[in-house]
């Protein structure tokens, strides 16, 4: 690693006032994927900005019929929240398949949401459940809020602080993943509510988490995993490296999206 | 430098550190535990795993600044010296060590599994939860065996004794 200086403000203005007044800052949260990168010198902080202690950026709460997780609740603490299984059993399940048990004691939701890797698991839970991204600046849509491989709507000093997840009739997730990294290599969350059924795909856009919207057409008319037997994908849209090629990353989500919907319909 | 302070094994401790130091580094070279092992160094294999604050994490992944405040355990925490704790005894045992490396992390991974999940665990369980932690040489069938039997002998003495 490089040398970095290391910051823990106690406040979220002090973190945004850091962000702007900082030579090259950088967000910690729970540093499974940042600490990773450091290493390997793939990045070059000036100084690391610690969330760690800013109170209540952990807490979750019902909200609305749905949930608001803190941006620092651990992936382990999801997956055993009685309000986040109470509320979206779903969301429970996706943190509890992410990583190994030792990275979910430290992982957190605002790190993955934020640093939206192509292969990770909670933005396809964000864009299918429609969810709200919370920041010191704004409240963004899912659906505006992913723009890309790593890339999102925040600014330069705008922080994540909680994620609304509304309560959908329908919902499961079911992911792939590739047992060397434990990433998905396909990772379709189907969520159905009032206005239709949403599935996100994760792990094998070449652009990142991504709607499938024919998918969701299909769905909205009968929710059987029996509707998506003729329902398209096309592939050169697809991901292609040494774990598997688009095509069959084509075929992965269209197993993972069925095997979706019958979890959630069962 | 950063000035950091926890306890370790129960025993206060502090030292100045650069911020990249990682835990693992602290645990090793500052404090010369050498008990906790650098295997991958890619937060893969779980040879450096140790509790903070009572979770199980990969101690090659975490700033020693990021446990300032902390509680850290290590492997020479779990029992005093001379002794075995009963999942390291479980693992003698059961021959759970082959070459020995990635057996710190094997246990305090168990140590883990047992306070979430309780001390009667089944196969399919373990083999979940030890799904960080590698073992080169494979012998993950006496692993598995040596956590089952380490878990139970962890239990209250009158669940034990059925």
């Amino acid at each position: 690693m490089y040398a970095f200086d290391y910051r823990r403000p106690s406040a979220l203005d002090e973190v945004v006032s850091l962000l702007g007044g900082l030579e090259e800052p950088k967000l910690l949260a729970g540093g499974q994927t940042l600490l990773p990168t450091l290493k390997q010198r793939l990045a070059q902080p000036g100084t690391l900005v610690d969330l760690a202690g800013i109170p209540g950026l952990a807490d979750i709460a019902a909200e609305g019929g749905g949930v608001r997780i803190g941006a620092m609740a651990t992936h382990a603490r999801v997956a055993t929240s009685d309000v986040v299984r109470a509320a979206i059993p779903a969301l429970a399940e996706l943190a509890a398949v992410i990583g190994d048990p030792a990275v979910r004691n430290r992982g957190t939701i605002g790190g993955s949401v934020a640093n939206n890797d192509p292969t990770a698991d909670y933005p396809a839970a964000c864009l299918a459940l429609g969810a709200m991204i919370v920041t010191t600046a704004r409240r963004i849509p899912a659906d505006e809020f992913f723009a890309g491989l790593f890339e999102t709507a925040l600014g330069e000093d705008e922080v994540i602080v909680a994620i609304e997840f509304p309560r959908p009739e329908l919902a499961a997730y079911r992911k792939f993943r590739n047992p060397a990294s434990r990433y998905a290599m396909a990772g379709v969350f189907v969520a159905r509510t009032g206005e239709g059924v949403r599935v996100a795909v994760t792990g094998a856009g070449q652009s990142g988490v991504f709607r499938w919207g024919a998918a969701e057409a299909a769905l909205t008319d009968d929710f059987t995993a029996a509707a998506l037997e003729s329902v398209p994908l096309d592939a050169s849209d697809l991901m292609s490296d040494l774990h598997g090629g688009a095509d069959y990353r084509a075929q992965l989500v269209k197993v993972m999206a069925k095997r979706a919907v019958e979890a959630a319909a069962r | 430098m950063t000035h950091v302070s926890m306890t370790v094994n129960g025993r206060a401790v502090s030292a100045d550190v650069e911020p990249r130091m990682l835990l693992v580094q602290f645990l090793r070279e500052k404090l010369l535990l050498t008990g906790t092992h650098v295997g991958c160094d890619t937060s893969q294999c779980g040879a450096c795993v140790v509790q903070v604050d009572g979770a199980a994490v990969k101690s090659c992944t975490l700033l020693a600044v990021q446990a300032d405040g902390c509680a850290v355990l290590t492997i020479e925490g779990l029992a005093p010296s001379g002794a075995l704790h009963p999942m390291q005894e479980a693992f003698r045992e059961h021959h759970g060590l082959q070459c020995g490396f990635c057996t710190p992390g094997m246990i305090m991974t168990a140590m883990d599994m047992v306070a979430r999940l309780g001390p009667d665990l089944d196969e399919a369980t373990i083999r979940e939860n030890l799904d960080g932690n590698l073992c080169r040489c494979t012998g993950y069938h006496n692993i598995v065996k040596a956590v089952a039997a380490g878990a139970r002998a962890m239990a209250p003495a009158s669940a034990a004794a059925e």
